[in-house]
């Protein structure tokens, strides 16, 4: 049994036993347009929650991917780090970013639901 | 002050356009196929670009005008011909660039397109400096769109017959249902393309039937990645008053007869640079990997000494890769010069480069 969260920075999680994927939502990558650039955190390094894991960036300008819960990077997605539109074609599923072992997995309490990320998500744009 | 619409605005709206303030005006970034299509559309098909909000500036007058405009463009004027369009700058008396211009020949004056951002202070330049000896309209009534890539000559000619005869940087005045619209082939993309000068009230009919023809509008942003592949500099980021055009790597467009005799705006300055070359100069480069260096990078050299500074940079969609260009101290200014860019934190190599990055043949047919 996976659960989805999502963050107020656009990401989502899905917590798989105590291994969280993290990506990028499909708003965030219409927010952002062609996505040319993706840089992800190295392997075996520790993220914080709520700080900097990577960068995206398209034609306009750059963006930092924060991570939205604490723990221990155990894989990153090369794919998109090879060819950044895959992030544009598939940001929920196949272009995740990278897989956290997660320390504290109360953290994903204070995450938002699908239902309250897409109210979140609409608000916030209009 | 309330921001400024183009003419276009309506239908930038019908085209699902997104929308950024430019110099003061609202204008299309990109529509809904985003900038790499539209790139990529310009490139391989034809693209409009609403520059309306760019200055039309005409100034009417004959020999003296000639005589008194030669003060102030290190432009051979008196040879150019009728129709005949160069590209050249407004320097301040250090040879400062206050803006990139093109400037044509018309029957009785000259037509200058000016930057949005420099228009009004460029008008009030030029008035001061021709001390109001002659007639000067920077034209509100008239929008200026541009068609570019290897389709427009043929899209563009089926409903003005003609166009396709002009040469590279040459124009004339056509008529389209009984409006004067002036036509140059030019344009700011690498592409074989022109500009339209067209009275307000009918360019929005003319926009349609050209996308009816085929070609798609282009925003702003794509605007930005063609040029850049082109090697063409963008005012208030690749030029500016701290730079001269010597600096800029633009020596082309100054007239080498007047070069000899001086006697222009900055020419002290432009001489002596000429002469004794310049401590800084614009370069082309080309980061190694992926990471794009944008606007403000710090470019070091091998040694780890801050050399220089990026003032645009993207990802060039034709390229497949990041591409950039900036100032460098002159001694590292040689082509494959390996440098590096402080992007967040970390130093990423990258080569001096010529420009453009990306060329094709520009004009078919061009008789230069």
């Amino acid at each position: 049994m996976s659960e989805v969260k999502y963050s107020k920075e656009h990401e989502w999680i899905k917590l798989e036993g105590d291994i969280a994927t993290i990506g990028i939502t499909k708003h965030a990558t219409e927010m952002l347009g062609d996505i040319v650039f993706a840089e992800l955190p190295e392997k075996g390094s520790n993220v914080e929650k709520d700080g900097t894991a990577g960068v995206v960036e398209s034609t306009k300008a750059a963006s930092d991917v924060y991570t939205p819960v604490s723990g221990e990077v155990v894989d990153t997605n090369q794919v998109i780090v090879d060819d950044p539109s895959k992030i544009n074609e598939d940001p929920e599923s196949s272009a995740w970013f990278f897989k956290l072992k997660m320390k504290d997995q109360s953290e994903m309490d204070s995450l938002m639901n699908k239902e309250d990320y897409d109210k979140f998500a609409k608000e916030s744009s209009s | 002050m309330k921001t400024k619409k183009t003419s276009l605005y309506q239908l930038h709206q019908d085209c699902n356009a997104k929308f950024v303030e430019f110099a003061g005006y609202q204008m299309p970034i990109q529509y809904s196929e985003g900038i790499v299509e539209e790139h990529k559309f310009t490139r391989n098909h034809s693209g409009i670009f609403d520059v309306s909000h760019m200055g039309q500036l005409f100034i009417y007058g004959g020999d003296d005008l000639i005589k008194d405009l030669e003060k102030i463009f290190p432009l051979d004027l008196k040879n150019l011909r009728l129709n005949h369009s160069k590209y050249s700058f407004l320097m301040d008396k250090d040879a400062g660039i206050q803006d990139d211009l093109i400037i044509t020949k018309i029957n009785d004056g000259f037509l200058i397109i000016l930057n949005a951002a420099c228009k009004d202070n460029d008008f009030k330049i030029l008035k001061e400096l021709l001390k109001e000896k002659y007639k000067m309209v920077l034209d509100e009534n008239r929008s200026l769109i541009a068609i570019q890539g290897p389709k427009s000559s043929q899209i563009l000619n089926e409903l003005v017959d003609g166009v396709k005869d002009l040469n590279f940087m040459s124009g004339n005045w056509f008529s389209l249902e009984n409006q004067k619209i002036y036509i140059t082939r030019s344009g700011y993309t690498g592409e074989d393309g022109f500009e339209i000068s067209i009275p307000n009230d009918f360019v929005d009919k003319l926009t349609r039937e050209l996308i009816n023809k085929g070609s798609k509008l282009i925003g702003l942003g794509a605007r930005d990645t063609l040029r850049l592949e082109a090697g063409l500099c963008l005012y208030g980021h690749d030029l500016d008053k701290d730079k001269t055009p010597v600096e800029a790597n633009l020596k082309w467009a100054i007239s080498k007869e007047r070069i000899s005799n001086g006697d222009f705006i900055g020419s002290d300055i432009i001489i002596k640079q000429l002469n004794n070359g310049v401590s800084k100069i614009r370069v082309g480069i080309k980061p190694e990997g992926r990471v794009i260096a944008r606007e403000k990078t710090k470019i070091f050299n091998q040694s780890n000494v801050h050399i220089g500074e990026i003032t645009s940079g993207t990802f060039g969609p034709s390229v497949n890769g990041p591409v950039a260009m900036g100032y460098v101290e002159n001694e590292f200014s040689k082509k494959d010069t390996k440098v590096f860019l402080e992007v967040r934190g970390k130093k990423h190599p990258a080569n001096i480069c010529g420009l453009p990055f990306y060329k094709k043949n520009h004009v078919k047919g061009v008789n230069k």
